[in-house]
């Protein structure tokens, strides 16, 4: 099958792929280029397990169509760590257990960073306002909330 | 305990690939050759199948085949079943109807699987699917169990008259009814348990792989059990003979029940890969999740609980209908009789109990076990009940509770349960202290001021865990026995695998197992990996449900450990010349007690698989498997405690605080216990304040299926916990451990609808208590 010729920047790489007219960028990243760390947990943008960042904005990838990140700066979970060295969201998730499944956690931890990105000092209701578009049916949001506070004072200091 | 040992806080050793993004679930995995499945499913609650026109589907862009339950059917692959056999109280077995994978000449509810269709692409086979032409005559159909009972409501089974699949009871009915006659008070309560959607966030998935070359069948499925599933898949639906099926369950993203059945999706793809010639995968959209998965509770209860003058409960008498759905699901029949009924005792001493449970077909989704099973519904119905008699009779809830605990050990219940051990008052006085109840009359005043109505309500759980000794189910019709295994692996060099037949969905076995293990030889728990999850590794397994990996699959590591160790000692003995009985093996290293002579951990492992320096007649090897088959039931209990504030212009609860002190035996990781606390917790507040699957009664249709219409909890709807731990041993297994994956979501429903009928006085009140419910509950109130 023909498809549509897409040049885009994943993680700061520059990505070269083909797609068809109606595939999301989330059946790309997956089935494409192997980036199966974004889930689909319901392909309504209603969970937020695809979240991904576009141009430095927080999307739900299932959202988006694979043709759209023309041009654009993908970031997604794969990106996030500096090689070996975790991102201080990463490390505190994995201080404060603040995952179960792991399912969602890729998605959590892109949407944290976009909201420290934007407020570097939230309050509690701040971080559970923020979060609520991540949906998590293991941890009940509480060592999800302590693991982003702690992060985000590393993230101050640094 | 060591800082890697029990009881330590050991970060979990499985996160650094799922927050790399590195998780491996069924829809990560790809195989060579790999197309997609969707399933054509009925749109219709009851129907007949009158044709099925496959021809325009058939022709649609990159459409492998389309395949139908007559072909299934002709390849003899079997029907879905029950495998807990109940009786009935006039002893007739239960009456279970057919359950096709794929169905063939009558639909039961929307969502029944039909057809699938295999294409080369995901959203080929969805489009392909909706071309498939299928004729129905619609039935009337029924989705509230009280309405399959009346007469006239329409039959869904011809195997179960009525749609009653069975009438049973459990008790002395003529002690409670003489005792209820004789009361000085009797508490009357309508008890309706919601309907839930499990809603694990990752969706179901199935990839079948059969290979002609090998004549060798591989399921990658979202299990909680692989072993029970190749098992079924194998005796049951004969799918594949045993010794060439291997199911692998990898990384599975939550289970919360939903994922211990063997639905039909998993039978269809292994077979339509061997129809096919192709592996076939299929991953279930939220939307087929929400119709199909198997719903949690839905119960319709009364219940009369008695008291004498002194305010001892007498008796409880309870009368339950339990809805079933459609078909009944693996363990359907178990929830609302052995998981529910015998835990009707709670924590009170009352000497005269009888239960009678009818369960019934309905046109809705399978009904299962969903986290607490059964437990939930029979804690609900306790703790509201007894709050209310609280309330009645005019004395403190806590009063109350405290003078009818069981206080001595071990306790013979009145349906079939001995309890081992436990300290409620232990639980009530730290929860108590903790949620400060006796300042609680201020915060209520200082919340008066603002305009809001400030409630407080506890709920004191016990569940039945670490099922269960086999022959103790067996005598009660399970079709399994529910053992565990283990083997323990010791390398060449000192490195230890330990296979598991418990399955880690979220509950952190890599680590807790490893933990125990470290603790034992005192080696790192990086030097030792747990193996679980897949059929060709780990012999059998009965797998993680029912809070039981710890009691029971940690159990069996124990017994394999003690084996090891016992062999490891006599080499260790034999190396340094020195007595057996003086060998004791301690951080990394086996030393003879009271001289500084010692071998390392490795050397001994060497020494194992060397052989050049064995005892005589030692076989070579540092390997060692066992089975463990609990002596009973384990215990957890606990007291909760919740306190919300009620806005009545608007009807929104928001909780202030909320505490839980429950009692786990010996605990392994308390991280990791706490998130487990909170889930839990998450999902019995979801279950109070939010969820609720709803049919429109007159089309059977399902109008919360989708993240839109069925609430789930959000951060945002949710407080931080204050959790804590006593601690009374489990006296029946080596570690002394209860387990602790369901009590949040037992224990804490009650004690969020005490505090929201305390806030708003009015006791009428259902869950899930919606601002409209509650707004309503409170104008109502006000009229009184």
């Amino acid at each position: 099958m023909a498809g549509l010729a897409v040049s885009t920047t994943i993680n700061g790489d520059s990505v070269e792929y083909l797609c068809q007219p109606d595939e999301t960028l989330l059946d790309v990243l997956r089935d494409r280029l192997g980036l199966t760390g974004a889930k689909e947990g319901c392909g309504t943008g209603d969970c937020g397990a695809c979240s991904i960042i576009l141009d430095g904005r927080l999307v739900c990838s299932c959202l988006v169509l694979g043709a759209e990140a023309e041009g654009r700066r993908v970031e997604t979970i794969e990106g996030m760590a500096d090689g070996d060295v975790l991102h201080p969201l990463q490390q505190k998730f994995i201080e404060h257990a603040a995952l179960q499944c792991g399912i969602c956690t890729p998605g959590f931890l892109i949407a944290a960073k976009d909201l420290l990105a934007r407020n570097p000092d939230p309050t509690e209701e701040e971080i559970r306002f923020g979060l609520a578009g991540n949906l998590c049916r293991c941890t009940g949001y509480d060592k999800i909330v302590r693991a982003v506070q702690d992060a985000a004072s590393v993230m101050r200091a640094a | 305990m060591g800082i890697e040992g029990i009881g330590a806080r050991v970060a979990r050793k499985e996160d650094r690939r799922f927050i790399t993004g590195a998780g491996r679930y069924v829809d990560d995995m790809v195989v060579p050759g790999m197309k997609h499945a969707a399933f054509v499913r009925s749109p219709h609650a009851h129907a007949e199948i009158k044709k099925i026109d496959v021809k325009k589907a058939k022709a649609m862009p990159g459409v492998i085949d389309v395949l139908l339950g007559k072909e299934l059917k002709t390849d003899g692959i079997g029907n879905l079943i029950c495998g807990w056999m109940i009786h009935s109280k006039d002893g007739t077995p239960m009456k279970m109807g057919a359950w096709s994978p794929l169905a063939v000449d009558r639909v039961r509810y929307v969502g029944d699987a039909v057809a699938i269709v295999v294409a080369e692409t995901k959203s080929q086979a969805r489009d392909a699917a909706e071309a498939v032409e299928i004729t129905y005559k619609e039935l009337k159909s029924v989705t509230e169990a009280v309405d399959a009972l009346k007469k006239g409501a329409p039959q869904i089974h011809p195997e179960a008259d009525g749609n009653l699949i069975y009438d049973w009871e459990i008790g002395d009915a003529k002690a409670t009814d003489a005792a209820i006659a004789k009361a000085a008070h009797v508490t009357k309560m309508h008890i309706v348990n919601n309907r839930l959607v499990p809603n694990a966030m990752e969706p179901r998935a199935a990839l079948g792989h059969y290979d002609k070359a090998e004549d060798h069948y591989t399921c990658w499925t979202t299990s909680q059990n692989p072993h029970v599933a190749r098992l079924v898949m194998s005796a049951f639906y004969n799918v594949a003979p045993e010794n060439k099926l291997r199911v692998i369950a990898p990384d599975v993203g939550g289970g919360f029940g939903s994922k211990i059945y063997i639905y039909p999706e998993e039978i269809v793809c292994l077979w339509a890969s061997k129809k096919t010639g192709v592996p076939v995968k299929w991953v279930a959209d939220r939307t087929e999740s929400f119709l199909t998965d198997a719903h949690g509770r839905d119960h319709v209860t009364e219940v009369q609980m008695a008291f004498d003058k002194d305010n001892k409960i007498t008796a409880l008498k309870v009368d339950t209908i339990a809805n079933f759905g459609a078909y009944m699901s693996l363990f359907s029949s178990a929830v609302p009789t052995y998981l529910y009924a015998t835990l009707l005792s709670g924590q009170y001493v009352i000497p005269a109990i009888h239960a009678n449970v009818r369960a019934v077909y309905t046109n809705t989704a399978p009904v299962d076990a969903y986290r607490g099973a059964g437990r939930p519904e029979a804690t609900y119905l306790l703790e509201r009940t007894v709050e209310t008699a609280a309330r009645e009779l005019g004395v403190s809830p806590a009063d109350l509770r405290r003078k009818n605990f069981i206080t001595t050990f071990p306790y013979q219940t009145p349906v079939i349960m001995c309890y081992d051990a436990g300290d409620y008052a232990a639980s009530l006085d730290a929860a108590m202290k903790a949620a400060d109840y006796a300042g609680f009359a201020k915060r209520k005043a200082a919340a008066a001021k603002k305009g809001k109505l400030r409630g407080i309500g506890m709920s004191n759980y016990i569940e039945a865990c670490g099922i269960a000794p086999s022959a103790a189910v067996g005598s009660l019709g399970a079709g399994v026995g529910l053992w565990e295994s283990a083997e323990v692996r010791v390398n060449g060099v000192g490195t230890i695998e330990v296979l598991t037949g418990s399955h880690s969905h979220g509950q952190g076995h890599e680590t807790t197992f490893a933990q125990l293990v470290a603790d034992r030889f005192g080696v790192p728990i990086d030097s030792v990996s747990i193996v679980h999850g897949d059929t060709d590794k780990v012999q059998m397994g009965m797998g993680t449900y029912g809070s039981r990996s710890g009691a029971v699959g940690m159990s069996a590591i124990v017994k394999a450990l003690d084996k090891v160790e016992k062999k490891a000692k006599k080499i260790a003995a034999h190396l340094m010349e020195a007595d057996e009985g003086d060998i004791v093996i301690e951080n990394g290293v086996a030393k003879v007690a009271g001289t500084d002579k010692n071998v390392p951990w490795f050397q001994v492992a060497l020494a194992a698989y060397t052989a050049h320096n064995l005892p005589a007649g030692m076989e070579p090897g540092l390997k060692e498997g066992a089975f463990y088959d609990p002596s009973n039931f384990t215990f957890p209990a606990g007291c909760y405690i919740c306190e919300v504030e009620v806005d009545p212009e608007t009807g929104v609860t928001e909780i202030v605080q909320f505490v839980a002190a429950d009692d786990f035996g010996n605990i392994i990781n308390p991280m990791i216990v706490e998130g487990q606390v909170h889930g839990g917790i998450a999902q019995g507040v979801g279950q109070a304040l939010l969820e609720g699957a709803s049919y429109d009664g007159a089309s059977g249709q399902l109008v919360t299926a989708s993240y839109m219409d069925y609430a789930m909890p959000r951060a945002d709807d949710l407080p931080s916990f204050q959790v804590s731990t006593s601690n009374t041993p489990c006296p029946s297994n080596p570690l002394g451990i209860k387990g602790c994956g369901e009590a949040g979501a037992i224990g804490s429903p009650p004690a969020v609808m005490n505090a929201i009928t305390d806030a708003i006085g009015n006791n009428d009140l259902t869950m899930p208590a919606t601002p409209q419910k509650v707004w309503a509950a409170v104008r109502a109130a006000k009229k009184h």
